[in-house]
Parts: structure tokens; sequence; C-alpha cells
């Protein structure tokens, strides 16, 4: 039987290692995209591990939920994606300096 | 060591071996397969748990159908790798210090003893968590369903409006137009002297 912290722990570590990778790869805007997918999939995993141990199925609605809005968010963040590939030529966050910021 | 934690053990090491390759590959397309491997693996993780719907809704909707176009605008976009790699080592030590101290601190966290509870156990053979899942999607919570269809329906528009763009040269005739035309806009009766010949 493996008690739930075995669970928690692989999410934090996941959590972790797509924090690291918005660091190591905040050139490519397509990367942060995927980063972000990979953290959504940590915090998905605590609630499904939450709530198979709690014995409540709120936490897989909430899932459900979720990966919606997840998938909404990938198809908004990719057409505004290939949107700013088609105006500038480039997706590399450093030369996206046209505001200023 | 019972096969159970043996398929735990082994799901999460390709689990954070995919995640680990994903964010260190060169090449974006290699990076989203990794990221389909990972998707795979916590799926298998997710069917251990008793959640079988959303393992399925997982490897359909977000391998079938986000990946493949996470896939689509990689190969569509002509991005140059060795750009995209610039400053990597310098920001590796940065990312690792940041990760590590994230990692020891949730691990104290979720490590203490409040967390550390048994399995409750297997349901029963003939209990269906996606007859489960329906009947509380479709009674308690109703709305927030309906709501989900709505920001899907959203991102839909969003989605379309963002990326069609009207071309000055294309051949497009507008009906509309065409049903409004009267005869007075196109002929016009002219009467003048028959030429000599």
């Amino acid at each position: 039987m493996i008690p739930l912290s075995h669970y928690l722990i692989l999410g934090a570590i996941l959590f972790a290692l797509s924090v690291t990778g918005i660091f190591l790869n905040r050139k490519n805007l397509i990367l942060l995209l995927m980063c972000i997918e990979l953290m959504l999939l940590a915090v998905n995993m605590n609630f499904i591990a939450f709530s198979h141990y709690l014995g409540d199925l709120a936490g897989q609605i909430f899932v459900f939920f979720i990966l919606t809005v997840a998938a909404a968010e990938a198809a908004i963040g990719l057409a505004i994606l290939v949107l700013v590939f088609r105006n500038r030529q480039t997706i590399n966050v450093q030369d996206l300096d046209e505001m200023k910021g | 060591m019972s096969f159970e934690q043996f398929l735990f053990y082994f799901f999460s090491v390709v689990l954070v071996g995919a995640a680990v390759a994903m964010i260190t590959v060169r090449n974006p397309v290699h990076a989203a397969l990794f990221l389909v491997l990972a998707f795979f693996t916590s799926a298998a993780h997710w069917i251990m748990l008793e959640a079988e719907f959303l393992g399925i809704l997982l490897v359909l909707v977000y391998v079938g159908a986000v990946m493949v176009l996470f896939l689509f605008v990689v190969m569509m976009l002509d991005i140059n790798v060795a750009r995209v790699r610039e400053g990597f080592v310098r920001l590796l030590p940065v990312g690792l210090v940041v990760a590590v101290g994230m990692m020891v601190v949730m691990a104290m966290v979720v490590g203490a003893r409040v967390f550390q509870v048994e399995s409750p156990g297997r349901a029963d053979g003939d209990y269906s968590n996606t007859k489960a899942i329906g009947e509380l999607l479709y009674t308690e919570y109703v709305y927030p369903f309906e709501i989900a269809a709505v920001i899907l329906l959203v991102a839909i528009i969003a989605a379309i409006t963002l990326t069609l763009r009207r071309r000055p040269d294309s051949l497009y005739m507008d009906p509309a137009e065409q049903i409004k035309v009267q005869r007075k806009d196109r002929v016009r009766l002219i009467k003048m002297e028959a030429e000599k010949k």
C-alpha cells in the first residue's frame, strides 16, 4: 500500500521541475506554455490523490474543470503565439519589447 | 515490495525522467513528445488511484488534442534552436537552486505526519468511477458544467477571431451585397441615333 505522502511528493517534484523549466527555457514562448501544462498536471495529481484518500469525488470533479480551462488556455495561448510569430517572425521572449515594459 | 508499489515507483521514475528530459532537450518537438510521455504515465497513476475516467480523459483530450495542437504549432513555426538555448548554462544554477529550495520546502510540508495516510483500500468490482462522476456532474455540479461549456465556446471564438485574417486579394463575394443589387444599378438604357454606314 502506498501512503498519500508519496503521491504528494511526486506532485511536488513535478511542480519544482516545471518551475525550473520556466527558468531554463525563458527564451522560447512555446516551451513556457508546455511547462505551464506540466505544472497543471502536478496540481491535478495532488487533487486526485487527495480525492482517493479522502473518499470524496469532488476532487475529481475539480480536476475535470481544470482540464477544461487548461484546454481553453492552450488554444488561446497558441493562437496568440501564431499571431505573434506572424507579425514579428520570432517567438523569442526578449524580442517582444514593443511595449518597452 | 508488492506489485502495486513496483508499478508506482516504475511510473514515477518514468514520469520524473520525462519531465527532466522535457525541460532540458534542445528540440521543441522532442520536448512536446516527452510531455506526451509524462501525460501517459500520469494517466497510469490516476488509473491506479481509481480515477479511470480522468485517466482516459487525460490521454484522449490532452495527448489526443492539446499536444497534437502543440506539435502542429511547433512544426508550423520556424524556430531557431541555437537562439533558444542562449543562456542555458548561465541560468542552470539559478533554476537548480529554485527547484531544490521549492522541493525541500514542499517535502517538509507534505512529509509531515498528517499526510502519512494509508490507502483506504480498493473499491468493489462493480464500482464504476465514470458513473459516479457522471451522477455528480449532472446533479450537484450542473451549473459549473454549463459554465465550462461556455468557457470552451469563448475559447473557440477567441482562437478563430485571433487567427482569422482577411486577404485583400482573395476572390470573396458577399451574398448580401449580391442580393441587394437592383436593375437600375447594372443596366443603363441609352437613346442614340443610328450610325450611318
